[in-house]
């Protein structure tokens, strides 16, 4: 789900710090740098990297835009491989009876069965093409604001990772805590009182 | 700063405790627009969604969900009156013409379901700055309206006298029930 999707999932950043030098061409070298890479390896389970919203699928930030008014805009893709559990199921049946033909036994034991087990995954891994998932990202960079669309506790923690690599600065999440502290004109006397608060008694009864 | 897996267990109950004081506001039909300080009219109903937890004694905890268009929030009030607090809720809130509708969390103020107002441009490659620059400003009017509201219940609970008059307003509306 995305930023132009009729409906949004959206989680909150605030930006902590500053880009030295030109910010455009910075952001442009970072998304570059950190980019999904065009061919897909057989080996990764996970690969992780930015891509342009208009062009999820060819990462060329040279060709496609990330500069919307005052707003950087791309998309973050995760492609994970998933082999579904019946498929290993299927492969391990069939590789124990080869093993069984093999070695004129029939029965294999735990040791053997946990081998079978890690080389059918293994073919599979590389056999099986991997699902990609997009999530934009909303980046006002002067309010120091971020809005990435979507609440998925996994892909919020790539996101984490790949901005700090990406950018250098580090992507604070907000919730009532770090609003008040990133985004509040309170005085710290009042952020002092904030952190003295305890949740409410609402019912009469329980405070009486 | 404190550490922020520290700070977000820590200080989960302001956004719940936030939420409930934002149905009070609504139930008791309070001016969103002069609280926001606003020149534009903010209106706030609940949606189609309300999630509770009460704390049991026995440290397991109640969960009230109260889901449909149609749904009566009685089971909530009552809820309410047995100490439970608000954990999740779709609100709809109208700004001006413009209508929004989304699901927030107290903990975390995640936004899920959001819908904003309709726009009139297309998906076409010469409209696509124009369509990115209004959903843009649509989201971000809805998180300027969460979070100037949030800033102000915190002055409120704050202040001196919030025992006194913001509390005891909050309790008397759930002693009406």
């Amino acid at each position: 789900m995305g930023l132009i999707s009729s409906t949004h999932s959206v989680s909150r950043y605030h930006i902590d710090g500053k880009i030295e030098g030109s910010i455009t061409e910075e952001v442009r070298n970072g998304l570059i740098k950190h980019s999904i890479p065009k061919i897909e390896s057989e080996y990764d389970e996970i690969s992780a990297g930015w891509t342009p919203v208009e062009s999820p699928y060819n990462p060329d930030f040279n060709k496609f835009s990330f500069l919307f008014g005052t707003y950087f805009l791309f998309s973050l893709r995760i492609d994970k491989k998933s082999i579904p559990a019946k498929l290993i199921q299927k492969y391990m049946a069939i590789e124990i009876e080869k093993k069984k033909e093999k070695s004129g036994r029939d029965f294999i034991s735990k040791n053997e069965k946990s081998e079978i087990k890690e080389l059918v995954i293994d073919v599979l891994m590389h056999k099986i093409p991997a699902i990609p998932s997009v999530y934009d990202v909303l980046w006002n960079y002067e309010e120091k604001n971020l809005y990435l669309y979507t609440t998925q506790k996994a892909a919020n923690e790539f996101f984490e990772t790949i901005f700090l690599k990406s950018f250098n600065l580090k992507p604070i999440r907000l919730f009532p805590y770090t609003i008040v502290e990133t985004k509040s004109k309170f005085s710290n006397l009042q952020k002092d009182r904030i952190q003295t608060l305890v949740p409410l008694k609402y019912s009469r009864k329980l405070h009486a | 700063m404190l550490d922020i897996a520290l700070a977000y267990n820590k200080y989960k109950f302001l956004g719940n405790d936030y939420l409930t004081w934002i149905w009070f506001l609504i139930e008791t039909d309070q001016n969103i627009s002069s609280l926001l300080n606003s020149k534009d009219v903010v209106t706030l109903e609940v949606g189609n969604s309300i999630v509770l937890e009460n704390k049991l004694g026995d440290k397991s905890m109640e969960k009230i969900s109260i889901k449909g268009d149609q749904a009566g929030l009685e089971e909530g009030t009552t809820a309410l009156k047995k100490g439970a607090y608000v954990t999740n809720i779709n609100l709809l809130c109208k700004i001006n013409e413009d209508e929004y509708r989304f699901t927030i969390k107290g903990e975390s103020f995640n936004i899920t379901g959001l819908k904003t107002p309709k726009t009139d441009l297309s998906h076409k490659e010469d409209e696509i700055e124009g369509l990115v620059l209004e959903k843009a400003f649509f989201c971000l009017n809805i998180f300027k309206v969460i979070d100037t509201l949030f800033l102000k219940y915190l002055e409120q609970r704050t202040a001196d006298d919030w025992n006194v008059k913001g509390l005891q307003d909050i309790r008397t509306w759930i002693g009406s029930f």
